[in-house]
């Protein structure tokens, strides 16, 4: 069993940045009307912002990072730990992370590592933060977490361009004991092809087979350096498994649906979120949603809906669950609370 | 587990716009009009919030007929 908990983690902001360039789903061209609607009606996605050629996860990131630490008024001699969680790092080495702490001006005590995962990156980066400002030997952090997985996909593959959206957010964290998280991490690497860019890493260098594209159905044209989708086979993971996952975790805390004012899941696919929100029995004012105008943005749809929400509200105290699922295949659920939460406006770069 | 007539009323309701009746236990279900992924995708929550029976793509790939599918998710359910 992974579900653990800690003290000593207070997650104080989160910013948000998204390309400025918008994608419309009314405008894709390989879709029929008749699909569009069914599409819209079924994903809940109308547009995504996209980045352009030469914009980087890390772009967003370090913009989100600013705006953050300036609406906390703190000072950048102060963070001690930066984590980027990614799978579209700015380069395959270095880690974007160390290439971020020198951008955003922060000191060389800062320890600054990557990890590499997507829809539920933010949910272990905050694992992984919230472990270590546990020890009490970090004061503050920042959690990167985005990705622009647009960089990989085929707009000729209708099954996944009007799906996917880039963001990159940041996450300001401090130590205080009057704070605890718990947290609930699964993984299953069986189901590795369910989502899988094949081409591209040293299992599969590229070479100019890579780049070759083939139509597997009509409207489906890609090649091995895009991003592959089997999207029946994670809707049945995702309905099978982040059900008892949150299930667990409310149970070993001993809290109920009652007890949550809001549970924030990954955003993948309404159909596919509604049907876990059913399965757990929350009432939808509970569960909010940015599908509509951001699309799937993988590892930063968390953060990107917490902001969405949060920064049209007063936010004086927050019982918050986090729900992550999706490509490794790689699963969690987080609990937390929130004071005060500080979160700018999503912003556009 | 309702009947299949109630089973294929409530495939056409989370369908929409398909004309009530249309949809019968011989029906091919891959000739309903404009049927896509995103169809399947309904049909799968349908089994899931409804029965609480996990359809899968390989499940869907040996069906053929609304009444096939009835089957798998009748036989799962007891």
């Amino acid at each position: 069993m992974a579900h653990f908990n800690l003290r000593g983690a207070k997650v104080s902001g989160v910013a948000a940045t998204v390309p400025k360039t918008i994608e419309s789903n009314r405008d894709y061209e390989l879709i029929t009307d008749a699909e569009r609607a069914m599409f819209v009606k079924t994903t809940g996605i109308e547009q995504r912002h996209v980045a352009l050629h030469g914009e980087t996860t890390g772009d967003l990131c370090v913009n989100s990072a600013e705006v953050l630490l300036r609406a906390l008024n703190w000072s950048k001699d102060e963070i001690d730990l930066l984590i980027f969680v990614s799978q579209s790092p700015d380069h395959f080495l270095p880690a974007t992370s160390i290439i971020v702490q020198d951008r955003l001006g922060l000191k060389k005590t800062t320890a600054s590592f990557d990890i590499n995962l997507g829809c539920s990156g933010y949910v272990y980066g905050l694992s992984v933060a919230s472990s270590m400002m546990a020890t009490g030997g970090f004061r503050k952090a920042l959690l990167l977490v985005g990705d622009i997985s647009t960089a990989a996909l085929n707009r000729k593959d209708k099954s996944t361009w009007p799906l996917f959206g880039d963001c990159g957010t940041a996450t300001a964290i401090e130590y205080n004991r009057d704070y605890e998280s718990f947290f609930n991490l699964q993984s299953d690497g069986s189901g590795k092809d369910a989502i899988i860019i094949p081409h591209g890493g040293i299992r599969n260098p590229i070479t100019p087979e890579s780049l070759i594209e083939k139509e597997y159905e009509p409207g489906v044209t890609r090649h091995l350096r895009n991003l592959w989708l089997n999207g029946l086979d994670v809707f049945n993971f995702s309905v099978r498994e982040a059900p008892p996952n949150v299930n667990e975790l409310l149970q070993v805390m001993n809290k109920t649906v009652e007890d949550i004012d809001f549970l924030v899941m990954h955003q993948a696919n309404f159909l596919m979120n509604e049907t876990i929100r059913k399965k757990l029995k929350f009432p939808a004012e509970k569960v909010p949603y940015t599908l509509k105008q951001y699309g799937n943005t993988s590892s930063a749809s968390i953060p990107l809906t917490l902001v969405d929400q949060f920064s049209k509200q007063p936010n004086p105290h927050n019982r918050l669950l986090l729900a992550s699922f999706g490509v490794g295949l790689s699963w969690g659920s987080c609990y937390l609370e929130t004071d005060n939460l500080v979160c700018p406006p999503v912003q556009l770069l | 587990m309702d009947t299949i007539e109630i089973f294929g009323a409530k495939l056409e309701q989370e369908l929409d716009g398909i004309p009530p009746g249309s949809i019968q236990p011989t029906t091919n279900y891959r000739e309903i009009p404009d049927w896509s992924s995103m169809h399947a995708l309904i049909l799968i929550a349908l089994a899931e919030t409804e029965y609480n029976v996990a359809l899968t793509g390989e499940d869907l790939r040996k069906c053929n007929t609304v009444q096939d599918i009835y089957d798998v998710i009748k036989s799962r359910k007891s």
